[in-house]
């Protein structure tokens, strides 16, 4: 019997179906969202997307929630009461823009580097820095100095990429894939149907995590690391490997810096950098002929050990007898890292041998004739299936620049970068490092109503390049670029309210944020930041940080501290593009790039931050935004994204380009591009021909086929950097060996931290604080169904994480008398917080965790003042300061790694106590007034249309 | 399982309803005595007091007439359709009491079966379900029909009292002895009650082969409808308590009273009558602690997939 | 009528899930509320949304757990025999002798004869609750709005929804499954890919003591095996240096 007639089993999902891009991450999923009488019924993956390929996670799936969330802005707000009161009242949109406009044109007229502009996890930032350069002001970046600037910074530095954006395992023929420190991931679809894609092929996936959750609950080897020791773990397998002679000596010959030779005049200005000849060429030793030739001398079989004597009577080594030599000592042996790593040797052996089996004797090969860049033709692609990948694990501790640069010197040597079965570039990488800009922020770079001289960020190649002035004083407000993080090629957000409240280097007047919940949870010191926000000179009364505008979407806890709100539409709603000059969506075999346009119209008096920007821009007349009249050049941003042209015929957009949408990459401005994007699934893809597919590196065919794309105007084919010599001129500076010198403060940190082969050193907080004292790690994950704090607001997704608890490991619990459900004291160097303790067997025995930004402050998101999330829920986040703990000196550096000023949250180091029961987290904080619409009592979604 | 208050008042106050009319079917009290009609009465009153009781629970009580219908497979529905025939020769017989003050023991003694059966489809309900490992059991339905059994004749007890019954004795003394035998039963139900469960973390999720399985995250971090529903727990010290708080006004109390009224001669009217009522209140709050504590202890297979 | 199909039922529409792939995101969870509080039958309300007790109806959850063998060592952690967790999402088995169909008072539980798929009747339930209770799974929970019995419908309304495309009739849960964790099919058929993984990977039933014969069965993990296993003998004498720049010198001479 059946009651169901076959046409009330189909019915129409909606009326419409728009596709665009998924905007609950920065993953950037392609989504059907199907309509249906004008609102959102539906939203699911796209299967023609070439992120997601149809599958959709839970964020994505409750974008309807996301969307119609309660705590959405409504409209422009002017603060009315104390900063942190939540008073404030509406304001119309000339009112806020012209507002904003008088703050912002006072600045530039009289000291740019006044303003400070900072973006969080937003997809602009080719527009937001292209802005701030015609501003004028050394202040801008966006948040990755707090995320994940180590692995970029690394990877860009070795081997002309990284992870993520930058490159992706081959999922589809790896055979044994190592993951270090990922919970979640940027690429998080992508990550979990390659796992699954591999692991039912039946390769093997090792992670390496102090937690056993997620990923790792699903890998066949589980490596439970004590944080922060990856470095060492990492040198031990390249120990195993040199030792067992499982090393792809031809690879290192024709793509790395193997051969190339390194002055050995201890001492001097050139110590430990290239010989190079008159052209600058970098030199090697020609072992036929006994003579010193320019690399990539036609027929030279260069020399990879031994000793050269340069024409000038200096003798040079070899990079890979220094890497040899160095990584064979048994200091690096699985035995001799045992015990700081927590991972027994046979282990770290097993591993080793494993990725040595793999790379040597499972190796594959793809058929398919293809030139490299000395045009020696090949006629296949020779592969070693094995693939590694990281993420914060390794990059939030203040050793990750290192350690990240270990894993790729393992990848080197194994000849697993950029073949079949190993981590493949994603276009418009790889890019070697001469290829980025350097910084721009010196007093000479910028003045009173001009633009900045050049971009913001970049890679400096040696101390000539930081931005500091004459005594070595940082010319940023963040300090990127100056003595404290030198490689700061993101700059470091998590300094910027800290050093605009302490007016170091100097104050500023206005600080313009967007998208980034600065007084929570991307904080360090969450407390103290909220204090320094509030925090008024008692001489004139005035906030220390004067004037704040901010862009939010939701009423987050940032919210309640600007003094002008500018409120954005959600991702449904506005134009957005995720361009290839801004952080890429590419695959290993297809250039890629997306838009999203608004599927549905705002139903309140909010507009896409973007077009404000535009705006802005015009009002302020910067060049760029407005012509000599001062009429706006682009009516919104939607008109912007089609006709800006970074270089002529480069545009945001790579598709649909040129008069007739015909052409690819370079192109003419077209007028119908949105609409072609729209009409393809609001995205373009165009695929690497075969030949161009692997070591695009070094392959002619890549080579031009990125140039005709506009990626470059010539090729840039990248050697991979085993030794790296900028840092090694940093150390010379530091030794006071080279010009400009290290100022005396600031040596010991470089000479230690910036070793040109990758070293491992103690994480400075572990370091600085008394180990007996705090002898546990305390670090955040993650959660898959929960983005940062914006998942709040969201009904669906709060109901599964509506607050957090502090995972303790059982021998921690029997050692404290903890059981689940108790509460506890967990106390750092810098504070102290109460939590709700959940026991845990699986993670490593020194570690506790918990899931990232799940606790709120009272008042925020539009939740009741009640809700668990600020009830019971907690940041870690009070528990990590940005400085580290004082030295005998006085002097506090800001809890960052040394090399690139990547906050190093997982540095933490805790004790434990038991509390005495309660029924809420500490430190709990007044309510911030919410400015969002009234909470329904019940939803009932959908209920309408219910059948 | 969430010991809902309109199930727990439903089954002790039906139970009770059942048992009286059960007794009153075999015509053990004169039915010309105004108290054996207020007796039939009472009966019908607390069976259908209980049986609307049952139906606040409903997410859609004006559907309620639905669940006549599945009377083949459901004991729920049999339950229902039961409560309904047995209203027809139970409202008979209160009939020729209250009207023409007779006892008819076809219809009387067809009532008392009905009665019976239909008290054993409610504790089938219950006995039924595979999924709660103590309820899963004879014992259920022999202590549901134990408990009607005993507060019925308890109660029949006290109308005979009121009545003027004579001898009333055998009445007093009998309920005494099924108040005896009920908690009797009752205790062979505890006993069986605390076997190893059926169902366990690990035959629950299949990963018993790895080793032993603890929950790590709940699905959801606040209460859902099934941990509201099948998750409520008491403290064990607490329902210890409870238990004796059962034993004492449920068993001690009115069986000393039945057994005293039974063994002493018989007293003033009054007095009978107030002490057979006493022990039926008694009974009704230890069967109602009983009740509570069948509910809160019952431990669901689907808590094997949380805590 | 009332009770289960007499006969057999001709398919038995089903879900795998393969434990040794889900890694516990929730996908499956939202896809399928997303799904079903706009589809077939009442919405899935959620009460007190922006409150402190917060709660909705779900016809999905993915529960986490650690399994522990008994086994605890030092500080080291090795790999093997180690606590591990393992994510299990969870929803209505379609089980063959449904507890939940045969305790329905009123006919509104029901078990399709044609395909096997256990749903409800909004129109006839009366929210007893009594199905939820027979379930030993909890895949059943009452829709506090609308006051009737909601479970996963295997999505009825996709796998022969004639409106979506061919690919798309499937359920929500399965088709948004990041790590192809979740399988559709039908298990009567022996040759089907559902049944065919079932029997290479030991598909197993939940609580198979309980008497329900569920249809929807589940991978186990893999077993693993530990890297230490993998050590290897070094290659030749190795540990000079000098032997091994001549092992580097000799790779230099074959390129
Ligand atoms: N669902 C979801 N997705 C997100 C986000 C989100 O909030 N939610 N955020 C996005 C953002 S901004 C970022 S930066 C990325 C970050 O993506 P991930 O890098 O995956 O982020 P984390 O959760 O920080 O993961 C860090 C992992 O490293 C482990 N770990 C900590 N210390 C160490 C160590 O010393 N060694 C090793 N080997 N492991 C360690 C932790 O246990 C954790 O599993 O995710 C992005 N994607
Ligand atoms: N303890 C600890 N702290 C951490 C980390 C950690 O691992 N552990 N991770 C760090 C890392 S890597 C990161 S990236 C940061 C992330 O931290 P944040 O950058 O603060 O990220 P979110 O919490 O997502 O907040 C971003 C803000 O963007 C707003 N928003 C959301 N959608 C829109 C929109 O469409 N338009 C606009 N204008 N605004 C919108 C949100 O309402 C929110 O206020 O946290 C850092 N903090
Ligand atoms: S991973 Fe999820 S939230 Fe992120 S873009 Fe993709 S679907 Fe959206
Ligand atoms: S979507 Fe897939 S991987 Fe995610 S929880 Fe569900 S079954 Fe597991
Ligand atoms: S899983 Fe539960 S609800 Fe589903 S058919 Fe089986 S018993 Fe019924
Ligand atoms: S709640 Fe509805 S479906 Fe469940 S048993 Fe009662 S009437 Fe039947
Ligand atoms: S089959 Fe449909 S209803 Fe069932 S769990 Fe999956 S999405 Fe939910
Ligand atoms: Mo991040």
């Amino acid at each position: 019997m059946s009651r169901l007639s076959a046409e009330a089993l189909s019915q129409p999902v909606g009326d419409t179906v728009r596709k665009t891009t998924c905007y609950m991450c920065a993953c950037r999923c392609g989504i059907n969202v199907h309509i249906r009488d004008g609102k959102v019924r539906y939203i699911e993956g796209n299967r023609d997307h070439p992120v997601n390929r149809g599958v959709l996670c839970a964020k994505g799936s409750a974008g309807i929630m996301q969307h119609y969330a309660p705590a959405r802005l409504s409209a422009p707000l002017l603060r009315t009461g104390p900063r942190g009161s939540g008073e404030f009242k509406t304001i119309s949109w000339d009112e806020a823009l012209a507002l904003a406009t008088e703050w912002l044109s006072e600045v530039r007229r009289d000291d740019p580097k006044k303003l400070a502009f900072f973006t969080g996890r937003d997809q602009s930032q080719s527009l937001t820095s292209f802005w701030s350069q015609q501003f004028g002001t050394p202040n801008y970046a966006a948040h990755g100095g707090f995320c994940s600037v180590n692995m970029a910074a690394a990877g860009i530095m070795t081997i002309g990429g990284a992870f993520w954006e930058f490159g992706a395992p081959d999922w589809d023929r790896t055979k044994l894939f190592v993951l270090f420190g990922v919970a979640e991931d940027h690429d998080s679809n992508p990550i979990k149907m390659g796992i699954s894609k591999l692991k039912k092929r039946g390769a093997r996936f090792v992670s390496v995590n102090p937690v056993r959750t997620g990923y790792s609950a699903i890998a066949d080897n589980w490596i439970g690391i004590r944080p922060g020791t990856d470095g060492l773990l990492i040198l031990a397998v390249i120990h195993e490997l040199l030792k067992a002679r499982r090393i792809d000596i031809d690879y290192l010959v024709r793509y790395t810096n193997a051969a190339w030779l390194v002055i050995d005049a201890p001492g001097t200005s050139d110590h430990g950098l290239f010989a190079r000849d008159e052209s600058g060429k970098a030199q090697i030793f020609e072992s036929v002929t006994e003579r010193v030739v320019p690399e990539g001398t036609k027929g030279a079989r260069p020399a990879l050990s031994g000793r050269a004597e340069l024409a000038d009577g200096r003798s040079a080594v070899p990079v890979f007898q220094l890497l040899a030599d160095k990584y064979l000592d048994a200091q690096y042996s699985p035995d001799a890292v045992s015990a700081e790593t927590g991972v027994d040797a046979a282990t770290i052996k097993g591993l080793a041998a494993e990725i040595g089996r793999v790379a040597f004797d499972e190796t594959i090969e793809i058929f398919e004739r293809w030139t490299d860049m000395h045009g020696e033709e090949h006629s296949s692609f020779v592969g070693r299936p094995v693939s590694f990948h990281a993420m914060r694990g390794i990059s939030a501790h203040s050793n990750g620049f290192q350690t990240a640069r270990a894993l790729h010197l393992l990848q080197v040597l194994i000849g697993a970068i950029d073949c079949p079965g190993g981590f493949r570039f994603e276009p418009p990488y790889p890019k070697p490092l001469a290829a980025h800009p350097r910084p721009h922020g010196k007093a000479e770079h910028f003045g009173s109503n001009q633009p900045l001289a050049g971009p913001h960020l970049g890679f400096p190649l040696g101390p000539e390049d930081l931005l500091v002035d004459d005594e070595g004083n940082p010319a940023r407000l963040d300090k990127a670029f100056s003595w404290d993080a030198p490689i700061a090629a993101h700059g470091l957000m998590h300094m910027v309210i800290a050093n605009a409240h302490a007016g170091d280097p100097y104050p500023i007047d206005v600080l313009f944020m967007y998208m980034a919940n600065m007084a929570w949870n991307s904080a360090m010191n969450s407390a103290g930041t909220i204090r320094m926000l509030e925090d008024k000179d008692p001489e004139t009364g005035e906030y220390r940080v004067p004037k704040i505008i901010y862009s939010d979407a939701y009423a987050s806890e940032m919210v309640a501290y600007a003094d002008l709100v500018l409120p954005d539409t959600t991702y449904l709603e506005r134009h957005d593009c995720i361009s290839l000059l801004d952080r890429p969506i590419s695959e290993p075999d297809s250039v890629n790039d997306a838009i999203r346009w608004p599927v549905v119209e705002p139903d309140r008096d909010v507009r896409g931050f973007q077009s404000v920007l535009l705006d802005l821009g015009a009002r302020l007349r910067l060049p760029g935004f407005a012509d000599s009249r001062g009429q706006p050049l682009y009516r919104d941003y939607a008109d912007y994204i089609v006709n800006h042209e970074r270089r002529p015929g480069i545009g945001p957009l790579a598709g649909f380009r040129g008069t007739d949408g015909k052409r690819t990459g370079r192109g003419a401005a077209n007028a119908d591009q949105l609409e072609r994007y729209i009409e393809n699934g609001s995205f373009f893809s165009v695929h690497i021909p075969p030949q161009a597919q692997f070591f695009k590196h070094a392959n002619r065919a890549y080579q031009d086929f990125a140039v005709s794309m506009g990626f470059f105007d010539t090729p840039q084919p990248v050697t991979f950097q085993l030794y790296s010599e900028p840092l090694q001129k940093f150390r010379l500076s530091a030794e006071g060996l080279r010009e400009p010198v290290a100022p005396e403060q600031h040596r010991e940190r470089i000479r230690s931290a910036f070793t040109p082969l990758p070293e491992w050193y103690r994480p400075l907080e572990e370091a600085a604080v008394d180990r007996d004292e705090f002898p546990y790690h305390a670090i955040t994950q993650r959660p898959m169904a929960m983005y940062h704090s914006w998942g709040s607001m969201n009904a669906w997704l709060r109901q599964i994480h509506t607050r957090n608890r502090l995972q303790v490991p059982g021998a921690i619990c029997d050692a404290h008398g903890l059981e689940t459900g108790d509460w506890a004291w967990v106390i750092s160097h810098h504070g102290r917080i109460k939590v709700e303790v959940e026991r845990t067997e699986a993670v490593n025995p020194l570690t506790m965790w918990t899931w990232n930004a799940i606790g709120k402050r009272k008042g925020s998101w539009g939740l009741d003042k009640d809700a668990p999330e600020a009830e019971r829920g907690f940041l870690l986040n009070h528990l990590i300061h940005e400085l580290l703990p004082p030295k005998g000196d006085g002097r506090r550096w800001s809890n960052s790694d040394p090399v690139t000023g990547q906050a190093a949250w997982y540095d933490l180091r805790v004790r434990i106590e038991k509390a005495e029961p309660g029924a809420h987290s500490e430190p709990q904080f007044g309510p911030v007034g919410g400015q969002n619409q009234a909470a329904p009592a019940e939803l009932r979604y959908g209920q309408e249309w219910s059948r | 399982m969430h010991p809902a208050f309109s199930i727990i008042i439903f089954t002790t106050l039906s139970g009770l309803g059942y048992g009286l009319a059960a007794w009153l079917g075999l015509g053990l009290l004169d039915p010309a005595q105004p108290a054996t009609k207020v007796a039939h009465v009472a009966a019908l009153a607390l069976i259908a007091g209980g049986l609307v009781s049952s139906t606040l629970h409903l997410g859609n009580p004006q559907r309620a007439w639905r669940a006549f219908s599945q009377w083949r497979s459901s004991w729920l529905s049999r339950e229902g359709v039961l409560a309904i025939v047995t209203f027809m020769p139970l409202t008979w017989s209160a009939y020729l009491a209250v009207f023409e003050s007779r006892w008819d023991p076809v219809i009387g003694i067809i009532g008392t079966a009905l009665c019976a059966v239909t008290v054993f489809s409610t504790s089938m309900i219950y006995a039924s379900l595979k999924s709660v490992d103590s309820w899963h059991t004879p014992w259920t339905p022999a202590s549901y029909l134990g408990f009607a059994a005993a507060s019925g004749l308890a109660a029949l007890a006290a109308f005979g009292a009121a009545g003027g019954a004579s001898p009333l004795w055998p009445l007093a003394g009998g309920a005494a002895v099924l108040v005896l035998i009920a908690w009797a039963i009752k205790h062979g139900w505890r006993k069986q009650a605390v076997r190893p469960p059926l169902s366990t973390p690990e035959s629950a999720t299949g990963l018993g082969h790895i080793g032993k399985v603890r929950q790590l995250e709940p699905p959801h971090m606040t209460d859902n409808y099934l941990i509201r529903e099948m998750g409520f727990r008491v403290a064990r010290k607490h329902a210890r308590k409870l238990w004796l708080i059962a034993l004492v006004m449920g068993c001690g109390v009115p069986a000393a009273l039945l057994a005293g009224l039974a063994v002493f001669p018989e007293p003033a009217g009054v007095a009978s009558v107030l002490v057979a009522l006493m022990a039926v209140l008694s009974l009704m709050v230890g069967m109602l602690v009983e009740r509570w504590l069948f509910f809160a202890e019952a431990r669901h297979a689907v808590m094997n997939y949380y805590r | 009528m009332t009770s289960l199909p007499s006969e057999p039922t001709g398919k038995k529409l089903g879900l795998v899930i393969d434990l040794d792939v889900c890694v516990g995101c929730h996908a499956c969870v939202v896809a399928c509320k997303e799904w079903n509080t706009g589809g077939y039958g009442a919405a899935l309300s959620d009460q007190q949304p922006y409150g402190a007790e917060v709660s909705g109806a779900w016809l999905n959850r993915v529960h986490s757990y650690e399994v522990t063998p008994d086994r605890r060592d030092g500080v080291v952690i090795g790999e093997a025999g180690d606590a591990r967790v393992v994510h299990f999402p969870k929803s209505c088995l379609h089980c063959d002798d449904a507890p939940c169909v045969t305790v329905c008072p009123t006919g509104a539980s029901y078990k399709r004869e044609e395909d096997g798929i256990v749903l409800v009747d909004e129109d006839k339930c009366i929210g007893c609750g009594l199905c939820a209770w027979s379930c030993p799974y909890g895949a059943r929970e009452m829709d506090l709005a609308a006051g009737v019995m909601k479970k996963c419908t295997l999505c009825v309304d996709r796998i022969y929804n004639e409106t979506l495309e061919e690919v798309d009739r499937v359920p929500s849960c399965v088709r948004t499954c990041p790590t192809n964790a979740r399988h559709f099919g039908d298990l009567a058929d022996p040759a089907s890919e559902v049944s065919r993984m079932v029997a290479e990977r030991g598909g197993f039933d939940l609580m198979p003591e309980q008497g329900t014969r569920p249809v929807n069965k589940y991978l186990p993990p893999r077993p693993r095996t530990p890297l230490a296993a993998s050590m290897a003998p070094a290659a030749d004498d190795t540990t000079d240096a000098t032997g091994f720049f001549g092992w580097v010198d000799r790779m230099l001479d074959r390129i």
